[in-house]
């Protein structure tokens, strides 16, 4: 850790000075959008919680708000953090927490202002939940990595640059012990990305097969073997990705229902209202537990919620827009577009009724199953016992398939 | 309106660490059992510990009028750790109803610093003399539109909100059932209506014509007694113009608040049991490691981490008077009502046999927990208000 003295110099004022000057320097309304971006790094007001020199000023994560404020309020293009939500939201502090300087200077800059799309190359076909048991291999050749398999649920695929990727480099040890955290070029030519249409008729992710792709180990984040835990720092980030962004009031699924209830008497029923109004008390309790999460985080205090907001995210988004199409009533029983798009951006509130009651099926899968987020709370958080289990101690290749 | 702050400042946690330690040495759960089948209305020495000396008596109470000048983020604290001992003290009833009916009527006034004052110090027990289970804001409750005492209101005797009547002479006559906290009790705050409108009374319990009849209540810790009134001197503390709001605001004081306690109740039953199912062996493994039962608790778990940013919205709306108070308030009783339930009902059947017994405090938690989902308010009567103030109608016909 470097610049304990600048953390203290740095205050909101003292940000204040610093996006003035950048402002100043690059008045948005005459600079390219991309020369803005870099330049906002260049200063340290990209995330200014990062290391002075990496985009940040080792300020309090707090402060981030100030400077956000400050350039929306100059008109200042931003990142398009929705579209860019891998890199940021897992790959950044992954790279931050484990990256060696080069990878750091290399990789965060371009993230960061969207230059380079990230993906995620996790999951496989015979790895969902367990998600140690998979089975992509990576293969030492010189100074490589040779790696075969095949990866799943992979959003972003076809138009990222880079992938965060876990791979098998010793099949002779215990599964979590045996895998190593790759950063891995989409481009390289073994790389073949094929879409994987869904429940709602669209392709958001894709298929990921890669053949005798090498990854430089140069791109290798932490050590040999030590890739598992390198990606709980990639996972925890991903679930306060999903489930903690900042909402007002109806901000979310709530609100459309809500809408349609004020805009529609005639649908009204007896039922659906006390339902309705369970699901506002509910959503609206979310949103506070997500607020109190965003302080907590703010204070330096980050807890375990991250997991119960996901939870409850999920379990929300189904009820309502279940409840949603079934208010509709006759109109329910229509669907917009069946036809096999690749939507750029995911909005799990976005299209109609029929669309979010599907899509929200997934919110319960996604970022880790809520079954699983419930043995994780009852185990780290709540400290009971794990169930027996077979599958530790084993080494990986020994293990029934 | 300002960001709420849904966290606890350190002297938040100094105040709670400092109860808690009081509870801990004052009121274990077989002192709580045993004091109730005792059949006294509460325990006097830990009321003087904590109301007195410590002064949470008077921590809504502000400083001039003899109090501590704390907030609702203060007393919800108090009111948290009460729920996690079901401590038998007057606190919501005297501290907080009682005080917050008084801080309505004209502080100016002096019967009414007074009173303040003696509550504050705790040495003199109030109630507010309705039934434990008014709404605030519902139909009819005082301080809701239309009701006595409501602007323009017609202060019709009789109405809803007073079935006591106020003589020519201001003696007090007629019943309230089901209050909390009057057994033991020194002043009422008798909501009344007679020749000269709505108002608020004080009356001695000592008074030969008051009588305090406890009830059977389910929740041992916090029993209920029927009032009756015949002909008992009374001194008018608030009329027409004021008492109805008082008393509507002391109700919604009292439900934000509530929300605190029923967050603690929740976090023992929780705790307990977590550690309950960690200990206890069956099929050669502790229970706690079955994942239909780990899945439980771990559902728990999220409620109360949702509780909590209710409660402490309530608590924080309350303090800085946002105009989202009637929200937050019945948000937050909507949901930690059910909460506190719902893990005293697991909290008894993950006990397994035990958590049926009376010698385990199980039951305890159980009672209050339901008792409490009734006080001030049903999850659904605070969904019905919700749905006015959120402009979620319910259909015609």
């Amino acid at each position: 850790m470097n610049a304990t003295g600048n953390r203290a110099a740095v205050d909101a004022d003292e940000l204040r000075r610093r996006v003035r000057a950048l402002l100043d320097a690059h008045p948005p309304a005459t600079t390219d959008r991309l020369d803005f971006l870099r330049a906002r790094f260049d200063a340290g007001l990209a995330w200014v919680h990062y290391p002075a020199g990496l985009g940040g000023l080792d300020a309090p994560r707090s402060l981030q708000a100030v400077v956000d404020a400050e350039l929306e309020a100059a008109g200042a293009p931003d990142n398009d953090p929705r579209r860019i939500g891998i890199g940021l939201g897992m790959a950044a502090p992954t790279i931050l927490g484990f990256g060696t300087d080069e990878q750091r200077q290399r990789l965060l800059r371009p993230l960061w202002t969207g230059e380079e799309v990230w993906c995620q190359l996790f999951s496989e076909p015979g790895a969902g939940s367990d998600l140690a048991a998979l089975a992509t291999r990576a293969v030492r050749d010189g100074d490589d990595w040779v790696v075969d398999g095949q990866k799943v649920w992979t959003s972003s695929a076809h138009l990222a640059r880079w992938a965060i990727l876990i791979a098998r480099t010793d099949p002779d040890q215990p599964k979590h012990r045996g895998i190593s955290y790759f950063v891995c070029d989409m481009t390289d030519p073994g790389v073949e990305v094929r879409p994987l249409r869904q429940i709602t008729g669209e392709a958001e992710f894709n298929e990921v097969f890669l053949t005798g792709v090498r990854i430089p180990d140069s791109r290798r984040l932490g050590g040999i073997g030590e890739g598992w835990r390198v990606a709980q720092t990639t996972l925890m980030n991903e679930r306060v990705a999903i489930g903690g962004g900042r909402v007002p009031r109806e901000g979310g699924m709530i609100g459309l229902v809500a809408d349609a209830w004020r805009r529609r008497p005639e649908l009204r029923t007896h039922d659906l209202h006390q339902r309705l109004l369970r699901l506002w008390v509910e959503s609206e309790a979310a949103r506070l537990a997500g607020e109190r999460l965003r302080q907590q985080l703010a204070d330096g205090r980050p807890g375990p919620e991250g997991s119960a907001m996901k939870l409850a995210f999920a379990r929300l988004n189904q009820q309502i827009s279940a409840l949603e199409v079934e208010l509709l009533g006759e109109e329910g029983l229509l669907y917009d577009d069946w036809t096999m798009r690749r939507p750029e951006l995911v909005d799990f509130t976005g299209r109609e009724a029929g669309y979010r009651y599907l899509r929200a099926k997934g919110n319960s899968i996604e970022g880790g199953t809520s079954e699983v987020l419930l043995n994780i709370i009852a185990e780290r958080v709540l400290g009971l016992p794990p169930e027996p289990r077979t599958d530790k101690d084993l080494p990986w290749k020994d293990l029934p398939r | 309106m300002s960001t709420p702050d849904l966290l606890y400042t350190e002297a938040e946690e100094d105040l709670r660490a400092a109860v808690r330690s009081l509870l801990t040495d004052h009121c274990p759960p077989a002192a709580v059992l045993s004091r109730a089948e005792s059949g006294r209305a509460y325990d006097g020495a830990l009321w003087r510990a904590l109301g007195a000396d410590m002064g949470a008596a008077g921590l809504l109470v502000p400083d001039k009028l003899g109090g501590q000048g704390a907030t609702a983020r203060e007393a919800a604290v108090v009111m948290e750790e009460l729920g996690r001992a079901v401590a038998p003290v007057p606190y919501l009833t005297s501290a907080v109803l009682a005080v917050g009916a008084l801080l309505g009527c004209d502080t100016g006034q002096d019967a009414v610093a007074r009173l303040l004052g003696a509550l504050a110090e705790g040495r003199t027990v109030g109630a507010l003399a309705v039934p434990l289970s008014t709404a605030p804001g519902a139909p009819g409750a005082p301080g809701a539109p239309g009701a006595p005492g409501a602007p323009g209101a017609p202060g019709v005797p009789g109405a809803p909100g007073a079935t006591v009547r106020a003589d020519g002479d201001g003696a007090l006559s007629g019943q309230v059932s089901g209050v909390a906290g009057a057994a033991g009790a020194d002043v009422l705050l008798v909501p009344a209506a007679g020749a000269d409108g709505y108002g608020l009374y004080a009356v001695e319990t000592a008074e030969t014509s008051v009588s305090v009849e406890p009830l059977t209540s389910l929740d041992l810790t916090r029993p209920l007694a029927a009032v009756t009134l015949t002909g008992a001197p009374a001194r008018r503390l608030a009329g027409d113009d004021r008492a109805g709001a008082a008393i509507g605001r002391a109700l919604l004081t009292g439900a934000g608040l509530l929300a605190s306690e029923q967050l603690g109740v929740a976090e023992w039953c929780l705790t307990e049991t977590v550690r309950h199912t960690k200990e206890r062996h069956q099929f050669g493994r502790p229970v706690g490691s079955f994942q239909a039962l780990k899945h439980r608790m771990a559902t728990l778990w999220l409620e109360l981490v949702q509780a909590r940013a209710t409660a402490r919205y309530a608590a924080d709306a309350l303090a800085t008077d946002s105009p989202d108070t009637p929200v937050a308030v019945a948000v937050a009783q909507a949901h930690c009502a059910q909460v506190a339930v719902h893990a005293a009902e697991e909290c008894v059947q993950l006990h397994g046999g035990i958590g049926m017994t009376w010698e385990h405090p199980a039951h305890l938690y159980l009672k209050r927990a339901k008792s409490d989902e009734i006080a001030l308010g049903t999850p659904g009567r605070h969904r019905q208000t919700l749905a006015g103030l959120v402009d979620l109608a319910a259909p015609t016909g």
